[in-house]
């Protein structure tokens, strides 16, 4: 049996959901004295089992609210799980909502950089893989043009280029392969391939059935925030459509 | 303790990104550039200069160092505090998303804060051989008054950050704090003035502490008494250690308020 990368353990993730979000200082002593301030527990994961295997290419699958963004948060380390416990092994490279670290007043060239640190890497990493980062996005003509001024397909290349060019352990894609022209998308497509061909393994999260069914062998079906059922891609994909 | 350090070590490179970010950012499509850093202190002290020896006169000797030295500090710690303060709320977009120690954010604030404050250090050399204060090798000493402000600002730095995620409120508050702090540090007034029943205004204020350490060696030529660095390393090692536990008590929370 393959090598377990990640594991996820029991996880449950409750939000103290506020009636209203309460910002201001004074806002906050108002409620207090009323006795308003009430924690709405919100649960949004519930005992979550399962586990990745090293090389597998693994879809979220799940209607609005079903959880599978918090899911992702917590793979990714961003949110810690209320009870249970996640392990990872190996290092993650999330591209959820594309160009989240990108700084629109900087150049192309700079966010590359800005980008790469992000995700943890160094300098002569990212010099060494600059061109290759620039060539794969196509924008060797706007290097030095303030990424304010791309387009959002323009934007969403440059994200995808630099969160693959770094041959991540694992590769969280959300909702992203959507972007950019039916060209470019062929080319992500091509690369993810590539990549799990590499051993890379990849989260994917969609709505688009048919994507995730295509890429991935293993699919996860949450629903309400508890895993309604996991299996082989096709089997899964196809009792989703039904339901 | 040993995972901190190369958690901290492999986002080095981040740290340096992050400051360079800040700096171009705020020089971009300017003409004269990192000049303004020089710039900006020689034209607001001509302007302060004017206004103290015609119209408020106080009786300092070299009353040109003296003013200057009290506001390049005082300036240093308030843009580092304010600018660290908002760090966490303006990188949520990051946060929410990839994970990275967030103190970075603060840190880096807190840093570029700093490459300011030296790139005016030609500035305030100018301003000594003008005045006839010649720098001597002693003058090498400002460094100990810098380094530990610098660790104050970090701690300062770190718990507005992380408060600010919960009470917006305080950037309105901090900046009230601030001019009420430039009012009642001796900047461009001589200490002396202040009456004694109100000399607590200065012994529990800790900028007044390090504002003196600069002073004592820049303005005064000599080495810093050890009564002001020693409570100068006090305060810097107190803020920061409350920053830090501050920061880690909050930081879990912050993607949910923010």
């Amino acid at each position: 049996m393959a090598e377990k990368i990640i594991e996820v353990d029991h996880v449950t993730m409750k939000f103290n959901l506020m009636e209203e979000k309460v910002d201001t200082l004074k806002e906050y002593i108002v409620k207090l004295i009323k006795g308003k301030l009430m924690y709405n527990e919100f649960v949004a994961l519930k005992d979550v089992s399962f586990s990745i295997e090293k090389g597998e290419a693994f879809g979220l699958v799940g209607f609005n609210g079903a959880g599978k963004s918090t899911m992702l948060k917590v793979l990714a380390g961003v949110l810690k799980p209320t009870e249970g416990q996640v392990i990872v092994r190996g290092n993650i490279a999330p591209l959820i909502e594309v160009g989240a670290g990108f700084d629109p007043e900087l150049t192309a060239m700079e966010n590359v950089f800005l980008n790469g640190a992000i995700l943890g890497h160094n300098k002569a990493f990212l010099q060494e893989h600059f061109n290759a980062i620039i060539d794969f996005a196509e924008l060797r003509d706007f290097i030095n043009v303030p990424v304010k001024n791309f387009s959002s397909g323009m934007y969403s290349r440059l994200g995808f280029a630099i969160a693959t060019e770094v041959r991540p352990d694992i590769l969280i894609v959300d909702e992203v392969l959507s972007v950019g022209d039916y060209q470019f998308q062929q080319k992500c497509e091509q690369r993810i391939t590539q990549m799990m061909e590499a051993g890379t393994t990849i989260i994917l999260v969609s709505h688009d059935i048919h994507t995730v069914e295509k890429i991935c062998n293993t699919v996860a079906w949450l629903e309400h925030g508890k895993l309604r059922d996991i299996g082989e891609a096709g089997r899964i994909c196809n009792e989703y459509q039904k339901h | 303790m040993g995972t901190y350090f190369t958690t901290f070590y492999k986002y080095k490179y981040l740290l340096y990104v992050l400051v360079e970010r800040d700096i171009k950012k705020k020089y971009r499509r300017s003409v004269l550039g990192v000049l303004w850093s020089m710039l900006n202190p020689l034209l607001m002290m001509i302007i302060t200069v004017m206004v103290f020896s015609t119209l408020f006169r106080f009786d300092v000797e070299n009353y040109v160092l003296y003013l200057l030295v009290g506001q390049v500090a005082f300036t240093f710690f308030s843009e580092a505090t304010s600018f660290a303060m908002g760090s966490i709320l303006e990188n949520s977009a990051l946060i929410k998303k990839v994970y990275m120690p967030k103190y970075l954010f603060p840190f880096s604030r807190v840093m570029s804060s700093c490459m300011n404050l030296v790139f005016t250090l030609p500035a305030i050399l100018v301003i000594m051989i003008y005045t006839g204060q010649i720098p001597t090798w002693k003058t090498l000493a400002f460094i100990f008054p810098l380094l530990l402000m610098l660790i104050f600002c970090l701690g300062i730095g770190l718990i507005l950050s992380a408060c600010v995620v919960y009470f917006r409120d305080m950037f309105h508050l901090y900046r009230v704090l601030i001019s009420a702090l430039n009012y009642a540090t001796p900047i461009f007034y001589p200490e002396s003035i202040i009456p004694p029943e109100y000399r607590f205004l200065l012994d529990y204020n800790p900028l007044y502490y390090f504002i003196k350490g600069f002073r004592e060696v820049i303005y005064s030529g000599g080495l810093p008494h050890m009564d002001t660095v020693g409570i100068c390393f006090g305060l810097a090692l107190a803020s920061v250690l409350v920053g830090i536990i501050v920061f880690r008590k909050a930081q879990n929370k912050f993607i949910l308020y923010l």
